[in-house]
């Protein structure tokens, strides 16, 4: 049952995954080729609901993607299994989650 | 002949590329002997037209190695008992042509990858079998003698589906092939898989939400990796991978129903 959770999790972060990892890629080729600096970037996104969304699903999806796949590993290829397994893949999701959503705030809020 | 299931001629042999027949009658055999420390002998087989992995083995115990063990029964591929590691690969040495698969002259055979060896060629398949037990792999009866025997048509789409699986010879051989299986000892394997996915599909079974709930436990099908090993080979030409699929697809479906909990 859990298992099935965790796999429906796994792909539907995935799935968000696929074009925000696109649209990322696309947007540090775009403001490198156009050479902006960091005030300019922050002067867009600061304030910005839009780009406050944008990377808040971002940093969800793979919050939730990566421990589910790094959970996997770990039972395949160092036998690790149990409640500890458990316990230090939800540990991992979070901290994933509080850095993520850290450099969200420092992107979009009133300063980091 | 005539009672044969009507795949069993269709079946190519797979061969190696580049696979020669020995030109000076006989065939260096590399067999191990003993149990989990051993080693390879070394022997020369007469080469004989048409000869199978099997019809070596029989004749280096009647000739040279009379204490070497290995298992067969029916030497037609129906009984699924004498698949052994022939030059690397898990196949059904009964149907398998030394010509197909001979390397530069050697033969080299071992038993079953990823089961405990009792000695020789021999593999026990308890966990094999206890795995098909673990994902439910038995019928569970919806009707009694008393009832009327159920209509199904052979043209719905879950008589089909299961049908695409039911002819499995349990011969472990995609079991040996399986990467998922070597790295996680609570997968339950393709071939268990297969079994619940021909159940899931079928009607008549009493209890298929529980199958669902049975096979979305931790080793169930939502550990296979898709590497479609068990479908490379699969000496009937099953298709494992495909149901393993099926039942991810069916366990999300009965998952965001409510049906699995």
């Amino acid at each position: 049952m859990i298992e099935a959770r965790l796999y429906l999790l796994q792909r539907g972060s995935a799935l968000l995954l696929g074009p925000l990892v696109l649209i990322h890629l696309g947007l540090i080729l775009y403001a490198i080729g156009d050479g902006l600096s960091a005030a300019e970037i922050l002067e867009r996104t600061r304030g910005s609901l839009a780009w406050a969304l944008f990377y808040g699903v971002f940093v969800l999806a793979a919050a939730v993607h990566a421990p589910i796949g790094l959970r996997n590993l770990a039972r395949e290829w160092l036998s690790w299994r149990g409640a500890s397994l458990d316990l230090a893949t939800f540990v991992f999701g979070l901290i994933l989650l509080a850095l993520g959503l850290r450099a969200v705030w420092a992107v979009v809020g009133g300063g980091a | 002949m005539r009672d044969a299931p009507s795949w069993y001629f269709l079946i190519p042999e797979r061969g190696e590329e580049g696979a020669t027949e020995m030109s000076d009658g006989t065939l260096t055999v590399e067999i191990w002997r003993g149990k989990d420390e051993g080693r390879f002998e070394t022997y020369q087989v007469p080469q004989r037209e048409s000869q199978t992995i099997l019809d070596v083995v029989t004749w280096v115990q009647r000739n040279e190695e009379p204490a070497l063990a290995y298992r067969f029964a029916c030497r037609v591929g129906m009984c699924g008992s004498c698949a052994m590691t022939v030059n690397g690969k898990p196949r059904w040495t009964c149907r398998t042509h030394v010509s197909k698969v001979v390397a530069s002259g050697v033969v080299r055979i071992e038993p079953l990858r990823n089961l405990p060896r009792i000695k020789d060629l021999v593999a026990d398949l308890t966990p094999f079998f206890e795995k098909w037990q673990t994902a439910r792999g038995r019928f569970e009866p919806s009707a009694t003698r008393a009832d009327p025997m159920p209509s199904i048509s052979p043209e719905s789409p879950e008589r089909k589906a299961a049908d695409a699986g039911i002819e499995c010879i349990n011969c472990a051989v995609c079991y040996s092939a399986c990467d998922v299986v070597a790295w996680n000892p609570d997968y339950v394997g393709p071939a268990a898989l297969n079994r619940a996915w021909t159940l899931v599909n079928d009607e008549r079974d009493g209890d298929r939400e529980g199958l669902l709930r049975t096979v979305s436990e931790a080793g169930g099908c939502h550990a296979c990796h898709t590497h479609g090993s068990c479908v490379e080979h699969c000496p009937v030409g099953l298709n494992p991978t495909e149901g393993i699929a099926g039942l991810k697809r069916m366990t999300l479906s009965a998952l965001l129903k409510g049906a699995l909990s």
